[in-house]
């Protein structure tokens, strides 16, 4: 672990200030592992815990606010988020620990990096180290030729094959949040579906915000009415372990056809995997298993698996089918 | 602490006792090796290879000893000289032969090749990081495929009959090869030493399933007298096997405490758990049965490869309930060992026995299935009446018992054995079971017990108390003989300066400790007894000491008549008689009367291995396992949802302590069977899932329901309570009942272990 600055202001404007190439740090369960390990290595760490943006509100538009400081647990529990949007909470609750949970962020979480045992060995991306083009962009990437049970089929690259490991970012893309940040350069709100990049030739960017941008608010669409929304997450034991597949639906089914339908998958994708795909096989169709199957064809066709994850393909078809037939149930 | 429901006085023994240590470790205040600080206590850091095999070209440590706080910087180019102990030439065993930084050769990834002392923890840690080594790198052997190009030596044993021609003329045969991967211990408590040296002397805090061992073994690595070797290990965080023997770390923080003259503490971090401090070896294990159209077994041949580390020859064995647990005419055990660039093996809870079993029992399942009879009926047809290994008879065997007692429980006549055939609550579930043996012995033992003037009781002994109960066994001898409440006993282990106690593993030390403190506890009150007969001032003086008896810790006449007889015994120059209190008396309160310190005797294990009765009987503890596993096929999710485990384990002496120890094990079955698995880098050799996110162990929620049933038959070979040992045998069976269980559920047989999702998704059973 290297020396770093420290700051705990208590604005967004002084946190902003501050920033000055630092990283911001909510839960930190993330950032200070990764510190541990030397694959973080901040010059400074802006903790943003005394920002005021721990709230969860109710839009006018009938939507909800959750501020980026609001904990896993805190949001899990809200009786609008289980009410309304189930699928956000089950997604929660079926990730990490509940000692995780109670300081892991809403806005951290969509920030957490990938479990790559590869990425994670603290000489990665060094002479003499694992290849990592996430670590250091021009290294390789050591997964592709390792061992990649659980890395992911979707999204993948030459460069990089890790997975995102959030449940809740799942959740989110099936939910169609959209994120609030701010920066130097002012306020501005970024689809969920923009939010994370692919790997492509730059596995090190990970997502849209710009140097010195904070996230501040994500904000969940009015539920639609009707609709019945599930996390289901497929793993090797029970509890504790990141998804092998998972899948977040949102559906309304009318006279037994689907009228309106959201899929996003976990554990297969380098970013949290909506699927347009399985969408589209879906709509307008009878809500059954035929259809269920062909759509979570659809949602796996462009699937690429490498040494020890094809399983992941046909797991994470069963996946989407069974989350299809709880939340048409 | 004795609740108010425990049986009091000699019904304590095999009652359920809760631990007598359990307060201090639940408020935290038990003190484990690394919670021990002195006064300028330096901390060190251990640097380790990043690669699997070579040599270190370069080492430099130049910018880490310029760093803040960095006191010294110990590598193979500037360690100081200790010694090797020769493998079974030597009173004490070690795990690793060779000594840290002995040459620049690199064995295995992770292998330790620096060691940074600094003044914190963090400073250590900083230049830890510091220290550059470059390395001559060699594509590291870890190859999980032990079979294919093996050239070793295979040691042939236990060949009775003709095995090979048994099986040629058998009309069924079962030919399977099973492997079982590399399981890396993972006790809550880290191996950490602390070593501060007095002049020539030491003392080691350690957490170790073996102080009087790790004590020999330092002193001769150290080159110092035994005598000045102390070595502490009050409580420990579970073991598991891997504290058996001593780690390089503990020499590292010894010959660094020494330079230095100053206490140093060395603790390892998880990720070195995987690589540093040993593991279950992989094993290969070929098994062959031949057998009758009828189900009686005619031949068995067991065929087992594991790996071993370039350093040391450690043989996992296999075989070794093989020649017994089933009668069969023709037999034969072999076992090789393939070397790989890992860490040394070391034994993990019931090693040989775990995957052996794991081996044969599957293949006995198999072989039921293709014979369409029922495995229950298999073990019971074949049972064995005595060890025809040895051909000794059993000193005490119940195993079929154990089998039908389960099939009770569990409802087994209505198993149905077509796969996928059994649902409940829309899913498939499946049953399945197997046997389990571990050995029994009785190991020498010495203890001491205090009669102490304060009216409390202590008993000593160089043994420790891993989390299995070892401190409470202890305190309920002494209040099974005395009467003495456990909360006035106290029980010092822990301490190699005590007197000798056994290694808490291989399932004996409650059977090596019950003699030594019975027989101590028993010399205390004869001589509490004389001294009160023989003491002029003591009500009880002239009486034969025969005539006494030791009740609540009150000395009392045995019958209150021969109060009168005492009397007339007395000679005229004796004081006037005073008559004894119808009570009797404190104990204590004739150790004062007689101005004594204290009352001590000490006591000893005779050990089995000299003992001709115990020598003429085949000594072993027996078990059987019965898993129901929960499937659902549309998503591929198995769950173990019970298991039932029925033990025949001699007496129990603590159920509570007994009962938590199989299901211990049987949770660690658990995770062994559908979670555990070390996997190396093949490029680095590296250890890639060495974290507990990485190496999944059972949670919680993974954890069936567990019903645990003692059969509890004495066996009087053993020792004189009929106790034997339980902490080995309750893994052993659990992942061939599993495994039998998952064929029942899923129709998919798995021979290599872990059960994966990848396997399952193969199965043809459809949705419920």
């Amino acid at each position: 672990m290297q020396t770093f600055n420290y700051v705990k202001p208590a604005s967004i404007d002084k946190a902003l200030a501050a920033a000055n190439g630092g990283k911001f740090i909510a839960g930190g369960t993330t950032l200070v592992d990764l510190m541990k390990l030397s694959v973080e290595q901040p010059t400074g760490l802006v903790d943003i815990n005394l920002l005021p943006l721990d709230k969860i509100e109710t839009l006018p538009t009938g939507g909800l606010r959750i501020g980026a400081m609001v904990r896993n647990s805190d949001l899990a529990w809200h009786p609008e988020v289980q009410k309304s949007y189930a699928v956000l909470s089950q997604a929660l609750l079926s990730g990490a620990s509940p000692q995780l949970r109670n300081m892991a962020t809403t806005g951290g979480n969509l920030l957490q990096r990938t479990r790559c045992a590869y990425f994670r060995e603290p000489n990665a991306g060094t002479p003499g180290g694992y290849g990592c083009d996430k670590r250091t962009p021009g290294t390789g990437c050591a997964a592709l030729e390792g061992y990649n049970r659980t890395h992911a089929v979707l999204g993948t690259s030459e460069h990089c094959i890790a997975t995102h490991p959030s449940d809740m970012c799942v959740a989110m893309a099936a939910l169609e949040a959209v994120i609030h940040a701010e920066g130097p350069k002012g306020k501005r709100t970024i689809a969920f579906a923009d939010f994370h990049k692919l790997p492509g030739n730059t596995p090190h960017i990970e997502n849209a915000l710009e140097p010195g941008e904070l996230v501040t608010y994500v904000d969940l669409p009015k539920p639609i009415e009707g609709s019945r929304s599930v996390y289901l997450k497929l793993r090797d034991r029970a509890s504790y372990e990141f998804a092998l597949a998972s899948a977040a639906v949102l559906a309304k089914v009318e006279g037994g056809h689907i009228r309106y339908v959201r899929v996003a998958m976990g554990g297969v994708g380098t970013k949290p995997w909506r699927s347009h795909e399985a969408e589209a096989a879906l709509m307008g169709k009878t809500a059954d298993a035929a259809q269920f199957r062909k759509a979570a064809e659809a949602a796996l066709a462009g699937a690429k698996p490498h040494n020890d994850n094809a399983f992941k393909v046909e797991l994470a078809k069963r996946c989407v089918v069974r989350a299809l037939k709880m939340a048409t149930s | 602490m004795a609740t108010a429901t425990t049986p009091q006085a000699a019904g304590i023994i095999g009652a359920a006792v809760p631990r007598i240590d359990g307060p201090v470790k639940t408020t935290g205040t038990a003190l484990y090796a690394v919670d021990h600080d002195f006064p300028g206590l330096a901390h060190a850091v251990a640097v380790q290879s990043t690669v699997g095999s070579g040599r270190i070209r370069k080492l430099d440590a130049s910018a880490a000893e310029q760093m803040p706080g960095v006191l010294l910087i110990f590598h193979h180019g500037n360690m100081e000289k200790v010694y090797r102990l020769f493998p079974h030439q030597d009173d004490a065993t070690t795990s690793e032969a060779r000594p840290p930084f002995e040459d620049d050769k690199i064995y295995y990834w992770g292998q330790y090749v620096a060691l940074v002392v600094a003044e914190t923890l963090e400073q250590a840690t900083a230049a830890a990081e510091a220290v550059r080594a470059e390395y001559d790198a060699e594509t590291p052997n870890v190859s999980a495929d032990l079979e294919t190009g093996f050239t070793g030596q295979r040691h042939s044993s236990w060949k009775r009959g003709d095995p090979d021609k048994a099986l040629a003329e058998a009309p069924v045969v079962i030919d399977e090869t099973y492997i079982t991967p590399v399981e890396t211990h993972n006790p809550m408590e880290m191996h950490g030493t602390v070593a501060v040296w007095d002049g020539d002397n030491v003392t080691l805090y350690e957490s170790s399933q073996g102080v009087v061992n790790h004590r020999i073994v330092m002193a001769e690595v150290l080159g110092v007298p035994r005598e000045n070797v102390r070595v502490i290990s009050r409580f420990i965080g579970s073991g598991f096997g891997g504290k058996l023997f001593p780690w390089p770390q503990s020499t590292m923080a010894a010959v660094a405490a020494r330079k230095l003259n100053r206490p140093v503490k060395l603790s390892l971090d998880r990720r070195m758990m995987f690589s540093n401090v040993g593991h279950r070896p992989l094993t290969e294990q070929r098994i062959r049965l031949g057998a009758t159209a009828d189900g009686r077994l005619t031949a068995v041949r067991h065929d087992f490869l594991n790996h071993t580390s370039m350093l040391d020859d450690i043989v996992e064995r296999c075989g070794e309930q093989t020649p017994f647990i089933y009668s069969c005419p023709n037999l034969e055990v072999s076992s090789g060992l393939a070397r790989r660039n890992v860490g040394t093996p070391t034994p993990m809870r019931g090693p040989g026995a775990v995957p052996g079993l794991f081996a044969l029992e599957s293949a006995m399942d198999e072989l039921a299935v293709k014979l369409k009879m029922d495995p229950l009926e298999l073990r019971i047809k074949n049972d064995a009446e005595r060890d025809e290994g040895t051909n000794l008879p059993f000193s005490s065997r119940h195993l079929k018992e154990c089998f039908t007692t389960g099939a009770e429980k569990i409802g087994w006549k209505q198993r149905t054995p077509e796969p996928g055939s059994m649902r409940r609550n829309g899913k498939v579930i499946g049953w399945g079971l197997a046997g389990a043996s571990w050995g029994a012995a009785r190991i020498p033992c010495t203890a001491t017990v205090e009669l102490c003037p304060n009216g409390r009781i202590c008993v000593r002994c160089a043994t420790q108390d891993i989390g299995t109960g070892t401190y409470t066994v202890f305190a309920q001898v002494m209040h099974a003989k005395t009467g003495v409440p456990m909360d006035r006993i106290d029980v010092l282990l822990g301490d190699s300066s005590l007197p000798d106690g056994p290694t808490s593993g291989g399932s004996m030390a409650t059977s090596a400790v019950l003699p030594a403190a019975t027989n101590a506890v028993n010399s205390a009150i004869t001589r509490l007894m004389n001294i009160a007969t023989l003491t002029q001032n003591s009500p009880f003086y002239g009486a034969k000491p025969e005539t006494l008896t030791l009740i609540d810790g009150r000395i009392h006449m045995k019958e209150p008549e021969q109060a009168g007889v005492r009397r007339m015994a007395l000679t005229s120059d004796d004081a006037p008689a005073v008559r004894p209190p119808a009570g009797g008396i404190p104990f204590e309160e004739l150790i004062s009367l007689a101005r004594l310190s204290g009352i001590t005797a000490t006591g000893r294990t005779f050990p089995s291995f000299e003992d001709p009765k115990a020598k003429a009987y085949s000594l072993h503890s027996f078990g059987a396992h019965i898993a129901e596993v929960e499937w659902e096929p549309d998503i591929a999710r198995l769950r173990v949802s019970r298991i039932f485990s029925i033990f025949d384990c001699g007496r129990i002496i603590n159920l509570k302590a007994g009962a938590n120890q199989i299901l211990g094990a049987a949770v660690m079955g658990v995770g062994m069977t559908l979670l555990e698995e070390t996997r190396y880098e093949k490029r680095t050799g590296q250890p890639i899932n060495g974290s507990f996110a990485d190496y999944l162990v059972a949670t919680c929620a993974d954890l069936p329901e567990l019903d645990v049933t003692f059969l509890d038959y004495p066996d009087l070979i053993v020792n004189e309570y009929g106790a034997r040992g339980v902490g080995e045998i309750g893994m052993a069976g659990v992942a061939p009942a599993i495994t039998a269980a998952v064929y029942h559920a899923t129709g998919i047989r798995v021979r290599e272990l872990p059960v994966r999702i990848e396997d399952l998704l193969q199965s043809k059973i459809v949705e419920v």
